[in-house]
């Protein structure tokens, strides 16, 4: 079953109380951060941080993402390296515009893996920021076997774009749309853009609920109060619940009879019907609908 | 008037018939904002007194003016609900020669009524008074300089004293009725500048978090009470004054609409909180032996199903009218849990005293359900621990606790440990709690305490329950 990813939190990497407990909100992903909430006299301490923090705390199931610099700075290499050997879910990389950054990053995690004798175990995303990455979005999304997803961040974006965010959220329309089928058509994971404003939390609600229709995987927050909200939006309704139920359990029957052919009431189901069936009953099990128990 | 009983403080010092050694008790309803316990304490070194006895509900940080009066001996024996501050560092230190004495306030109130507390003359600060002594909390004229709302600690001193002082800032003319401390059991009335600054009443412990922490455990705490079994229609309540257990009844009352139910009673300290949930009609009445804030403060001047209690009857272990023994529900912080769910609330991890017992002891022995929130780590700091550094409430009156990694539930409840299990609530066991305490920051090094004895802590029944000794 595919991961479930409704939530990125973004964590600075240069704050260990907040690093040390962040998992107990229950974020599906926490992305620990090297570049911009990081000033430049602090770059190596968080490094050293972020890297301590990956070996010593046991965060769980939480899938653990790292934003390294980028590579033309001092210290992409030595971000790569540091959090690679502390055994790292994901590296996510900023500001990317092109194919070959996704290699080039590729090519500094091989280096370290094989010297760990690990290699193909760190998976890599990219965020996309600029006008430039979102007209390449597809070939980022498709540059490696290890990527995990795209990413908006829509503040460079928008900047690109010689316009600024609005509380709709017109000017995010085509970036949104394009990194969401640009990701499907790679068959990986898609995130959403943060939305900063802490004390509107209807229209964060709005701005989820919209980005949940468009397709998105989940979005990236940086509040452990704005995890309740996403979750809430991406659960499932109980007529949802009901429907994947019934498809599951033909699943199971024709798996019985050893029927390759899988029909609810009289329809046949096709794979994608499966797929979003078993998403269905995760996010119901994830949004504590369901018991753990209930799930197939 | 022909039995006025207003004087200076000096001629009502003089006219109580205190002597060296001798007992004098304050109130605490003015919390850090008490202005009494220093301007009548200043007067006593002024006038020679020597060797007093201090006994007061409570006392803060600014109270340090005592450490002087200490040194210089007129105070020579404390009991306390709690202490803070410099003068709490000072005394965990060895200010004192004589152990301060920490009681309840239901153990403070059964003592003072069985004569075991034996107060001289009390000095009670009140926001209105008549020339006869009739005092409360709440204002009475546009002249009110104060307000501090129940005066319910005060209400055993003003009973029981040998001898009762009032000090007001705004004296009014008779008939001050209804009136917690009733003329007949007071002797002078002084008016002075001020009371106490009433802006100060919600100051300290009280907190309204946006901490995703609290705000975390306060969800998890009011989970375990909509699933408790207790939740129901008529349930009573009552929340302690950490930023998380006040939280909680945010959710609470969230929950009690979607489900119309409504509690007959909240008990307590009462909040802002709890007076929006009652003019709401969610909660029936409150009972209120100390107003938590000037909306509390202000209810109870003016709503007449918002009740002032005294000590005893809230939270008495020894007198059976008391109104923890109708409680089904409290919602308590905590210092520090141990694995058989002693809790500390007095003495912080660095040996030095830090706290209250208030109504801790009492509530949680008394209540049906008693629920401790209470994070795993403050920073460095583990909070749930193999033992306690100061046993205040023994593990047998507890019954729940939350914490950001889990709920424990003590094992001679297996009822609400099924009831919350069955809700889907992820039930921890305490000793794994601890080890996770330990696998995050290691294990401190044990404190530094010398053999000195500087505290006493007594439990509600009028039994020691642990010493407190010197920090180094």
């Amino acid at each position: 079953m595919e991961r479930l990813r409704r939530t990125m939190m973004f964590v600075p990497g240069n704050n260990p109380g907040m690093m040390a407990d962040a998992h107990i909100y229950g974020p599906d992903s926490i992305m620990l951060d090297l570049e911009d909430s990081v000033t430049m006299a602090e770059k190596d301490a968080a490094r050293l941080l972020v890297h301590n923090a990956l070996k010593s705390i046991d965060y769980g199931d939480t899938e653990m993402v790292v934003r390294i610099n980028p590579l033309n700075t001092p210290y992409g290499r030595k971000d790569v390296e540091a959090v690679v050997k502390a055994g790292v879910d994901v590296i996510r990389m900023p500001k990317t515009e092109t194919a070959e950054e996704v290699r080039e990053l590729e090519a500094e995690i091989v280096k370290v893996e094989e010297e760990l004798g690990c290699v193909g175990r760190t998976q890599i995303m990219a965020a996309i920021e600029s006008a430039l990455g979102i007209v390449n979005a597809y070939a980022i999304a498709t540059a490696s076997k290890r990527m995990m997803g795209i990413a908006l961040g829509a503040e460079d974006y928008s900047a690109n774009l010689k316009t600024q965010r609005t509380p709709g959220g017109a000017e995010l329309l085509l970036a949104r749309e394009q990194i969401v089928v640009a990701a499907r058509a790679a068959g990986i994971a898609c995130f959403d853009t943060v939305y900063s404003n802490l004390d509107d939390m209807d229209t964060f609600r709005k701005e989820v609920e919209l980005i949940k229709t468009l397709g998105f995987d989940g979005k990236s927050i940086i509040n452990p109060r704005q995890i309740e909200v996403v979750n809430e939006v991406f659960a499932p309704t109980e007529k949802e619940i009901m429907k994947a139920r019934t498809i599951i359990a033909a699943i199971r029957e024709a798996q019985a009879k050893g029927s390759g052919v899988i029909s609810v009431h009289g329809k046949m189901v096709d794979r994608p019907v499966v797929i979003r069936a078993e998403r269905t009953i995760a996010l119901a099990v994830a949004s504590g609908i369901l018991a753990k128990e209930e799930m197939l | 008037m022909r039995n006025s009983k207003l004087t200076s403080l000096e001629e009502a010092i003089r006219r109580s018939g205190l002597q060296d050694g001798m007992t004098i008790s304050f109130h605490h309803h003015f919390r850090g904002g008490d202005k009494v316990v220093n301007l009548v304490v200043d007067k006593l070194a002024e006038m020679g007194f020597k060797n007093l006895h201090l006994a007061a509900s409570s006392l803060s940080d600014v109270h340090a003016p005592l450490i002087e009066h200490i040194r210089n001996g007129v105070i020579t024996r404390i009991s306390t609900s709690g202490l803070r501050g410099e003068l709490a560092n000072a005394i965990s230190h060895g200010l004192m020669k004589e152990p301060v004495v920490f009681r309840s306030h239901g153990g403070r109130g059964s003592a003072i009524a069985s004569g075991e507390l034996a107060i001289d003359v009390a000095f009670l600060g009140a926001s209105a008074c008549d020339e006869l002594g009739n005092a409360c909390g709440v204002p009475r004229s546009e002249n009110a300089k104060s307000i501090c709302g129940s005066l319910g600690y005060a209400l055993p001193d003003a009973r029981y004293a040998r001898h009762v002082v009032v000090l007001t800032d705004d004296l009014v003319p008779y008939p001050n009725l209804p009136a917690g401390i009733r003329g007949a059991d007071v002797e002078s009335v002084v008016v002075v500048d001020s009371v106490g600054d009433s802006s100060k009443i919600s100051a300290g412990a009280i907190r309204d978090s946006k901490n995703p922490r609290d705000i975390l455990l306060a969800k998890q705490a009011a989970n375990v009470v909509i699933h408790s079994g207790y939740f129901q229609d008529g349930f009573s309540i009552q929340t302690g004054t950490g930023g998380a257990s006040l939280a909680v009844v945010k959710y609470i009352r969230e929950q009690m609409i979607k489900d119309g139910i409504k509690a007959s009673f909240a008990l307590g300290g009462i909040t802002a909180h709890m007076v929006k949930l009652h003019e709401e009609g969610l909660i029936g009445r409150l009972i209120d032996v100390q107003s938590f804030d000037k909306v509390a403060a202000q209810s109870i001047a003016e709503d007449p199903s918002h009740v002032e209690v005294s000590s005893v009857e809230y939270a008495s272990g020894q007198h059976l009218g008391s109104a923890t023994h109708a409680l089904d529900i409290v919602i308590l912080s905590a210092l520090e849990v141990d694995t058989d769910f002693n809790v500390n609330v007095l003495v912080g991890s660095d040996g030095i005293i830090r706290g209250a017992i208030g109504g801790h002891q009492d509530t949680a022995a008394d209540s049906a359900l008693s629920i401790i929130v209470c994070p795993l780590l403050r920073g460095r700091i583990p909070c749930v621990v193999p033992k306690v550094t100061t046993l205040i409430t023994p593990g047998k009156s507890v019954d729940v606790v939350v914490t950001e990694y889990g709920i424990a539930v003590n094992p001679a409840r297996p009822e609400i440990a099924e009831r919350l299990r069955e809700a889907g609530l992820k039930i921890v066991d305490i000793k794994d709690l601890a080890a996770k305490a330990t696998s995050i920051i290691g294990t401190p090094d044990p404190l530094p305490f010398g053999e000195r004895v500087v505290g006493v802590v007594m439990n509600r029944d009028g039994q020691k329950l642990d010493e407190i000794h010197i920090i180094q």
